[in-house]
């Protein structure tokens, strides 16, 4: 495909000049809007994997350990041992490989994002948490939980993180089909580029055209030129578009990894979405190419 | 080899440039075309090289009608075609050597045989010492030898050339009908349309003499096999 000799001299158009910079736009934008989708979507899985199996039970404190005075102390030992018990009951289940109660430390780092460092635990109720690990969901049985643990610890309550993360996954699909629908505009404006691009080479150098069509050139010889032409333009553009993207995804990450600070997972790509990020702009040097050749195509389908 | 039955030709809605044209050639046979300016030899000639579809009648080339083949086979035909073209529509980008080249590329011929047969021709009809020129720095005359290189470079099996000899001298024109003779005894047919009455006479070709869009054959003293009506 790559025909250096042209006989149409298509390289001293002066549009080709201007394709590879729009070309290099698009693929600018492509390769953010690509990479954004496939952060996202690494994301999601990444919670999906670790929420699932992951169960959170939360004991509230008791309204006299919560309001203090005198009766506090000992409304905080019984809540310990409810605390305790709820324990016992989780180990016991079948299928919970892990129930590790957070202590102080944790559950202020926890809140650390939201209220600060220097946040003490006695300064405002805070539940207690008991961190639990699901190894076998096939044997688990989540209402016999509930109730073996209404009965240790009546005021627990379970969170098993469903609700809030489907939440999450539906907003991080509709950002991604966003994503997609940016990365279809982007092909679809290439393509309406190049299209006009090609259209207008034909109509310079229509005469040229004439003489190689009738001297006996195929339709396909013709269109060639053009294709081949595109695909080097589509390459040069692809390439600067992406080696001013890479920079920018650089800083995006660096900024998110200085800014996240906890609250956010590490949101990375893996070596095959980068390849997916490199091979960009070869696909829409490829997409130029076809599109170049399937406009000649069916523009000299209409000359005799 | 070539056959016209009743053609008519007209550009959009206007008058018919052609009318109810009908001859044939045989292989091998040479033809003058004369006629007055506008009479339709030009456009005649688009009919034989498929530049143009008739607005009626038949027209068969090499026993195929062109009517009924596929698009996809035209390019064979044409290639089996030589044209001189009036205004000698040379890539003006292109090397005289990468012009004369050009029905070969297109044809898919191999570098090294399209290296040498272009040479030989270029040498043949006295470009040798041009072949890397640009066709708009050569003369009047070494464009029209051009323009006659890359139109039998391919040995076409049907020679047309409009007005060939339009911006030579008698001498260079004599040298290119000999040319033409040359070809035409190798086995080529030939229509050469021209307004030199000298050269017709001299040569004493048969003649197809088109007046007012109408077409009659004035046969020659050399006595051609060619039929038309």
């Amino acid at each position: 495909m790559f025909t250096r000799r042209t006989d149409l001299q298509l390289e001293r158009d002066t549009l080709g000049r201007f394709l590879p910079w729009l070309i290099a736009f698009m693929v600018y934008l492509s390769v953010l809007a690509l990479a954004g989708m496939l952060a996202l979507d690494r994301l999601a899985d990444n919670w999906d994997k670790g929420m699932r199996g992951a169960l959170t039970v939360q004991l509230p404190p008791s309204p006299e350990a919560a309001a203090g005075g005198p009766g506090a102390a000992r409304a905080k030992i019984k809540d310990e041992k409810r605390l305790q018990a709820a324990q016992g009951v989780l180990e016991s289940t079948p299928g919970v490989t892990r129930a590790e109660i957070l202590n102080e430390d944790k559950l202020l780092a926890l809140v650390e994002p939201w209220l600060g460092g220097d946040t003490q635990i006695g300064d405002f109720p805070m539940p207690r948490l008991i961190d639990v690990e699901v190894g076998d969901e096939d044997v688990f049985n989540m209402d016999l939980l509930k109730e073996r643990l209404a009965a240790a610890a009546p005021n627990a309550q379970i969170d098993d993180h469903g609700i809030w993360l489907q939440h999450l996954i539906r907003l991080i699909s509709s950002v991604k089909a966003l994503a997609f629908a940016i990365l279809a505009f982007i092909g679809l404006a290439t393509i309406g580029t190049v299209v006009f691009t090609t259209r207008t080479g034909l109509a310079i150098h229509q005469d040229a055209i004439e003489v190689l069509h009738l001297i006996g050139a195929q339709d396909s010889y013709i269109a060639r030129q053009f294709a081949s032409r595109a695909l080097m333009l589509g390459m040069k553009g692809g390439l600067i578009g992406l080696g001013l993207a890479l920079p920018t995804l650089w800083t995006i990450g660096y900024i998110a990894r200085m800014t996240q600070s906890g609250v956010m997972p590490d949101i990375s790509l893996s070596a095959v979405h980068w390849a997916a990020l490199i091979l960009l702009p070869v696909a829409v040097a490829a997409i130029a190419m076809l599109t170049a050749q399937r406009t000649v195509m069916k523009t000299l389908s209409g000359m005799l | 080899m070539v056959r016209f039955e009743n053609v008519g030709l007209r550009y959009g809605l206007g008058p018919e440039v052609l009318q109810d044209v009908s001859f044939s050639l045989d292989p091998g046979s040479f033809h003058f075309l004369v006629g007055p300016s506008g009479a339709g030899k030009s456009s005649l000639l688009k009919l034989m090289y498929l530049a143009l579809k008739p607005s009626r009648g038949l027209i068969s080339l090499f026993g195929k009608d062109i009517a009924t083949t596929p698009r996809e086979d035209l390019p064979a035909l044409r290639r089996r075609v030589g044209v001189v073209f009036q205004e000698f529509r040379m890539l003006r980008h292109l090397s005289a050597f990468d012009n004369v080249a050009l029905p070969l590329r297109v044809a898919d011929v191999r570098k090294g045989e399209i290296r040498h047969n272009v040479e030989e021709l270029l040498s043949w009809v006295g470009l040798a010492d041009h072949m890397q020129a640009r066709p708009p720095t050569l003369s009047g005359g070494q464009q029209q030898r051009l323009a006659i290189a890359r139109a039998v470079i391919a040995r076409p099996k049907l020679l047309l050339a409009d007005e060939p000899t339009g911006n030579v001298d008698d001498r260079m024109a004599m040298r290119l009908m000999h040319l033409f003779d040359e070809l035409n005894k190798l086995g080529t047919t030939l229509v050469v349309a021209t307004h030199n009455e000298t050269l017709v006479e001299r040569l004493g070709h048969d003649t197809l003499k088109l007046e007012e869009g109408r077409l009659s054959l004035i046969p020659g003293r050399k006595s051609a096999v060619s039929k038309a009506s």
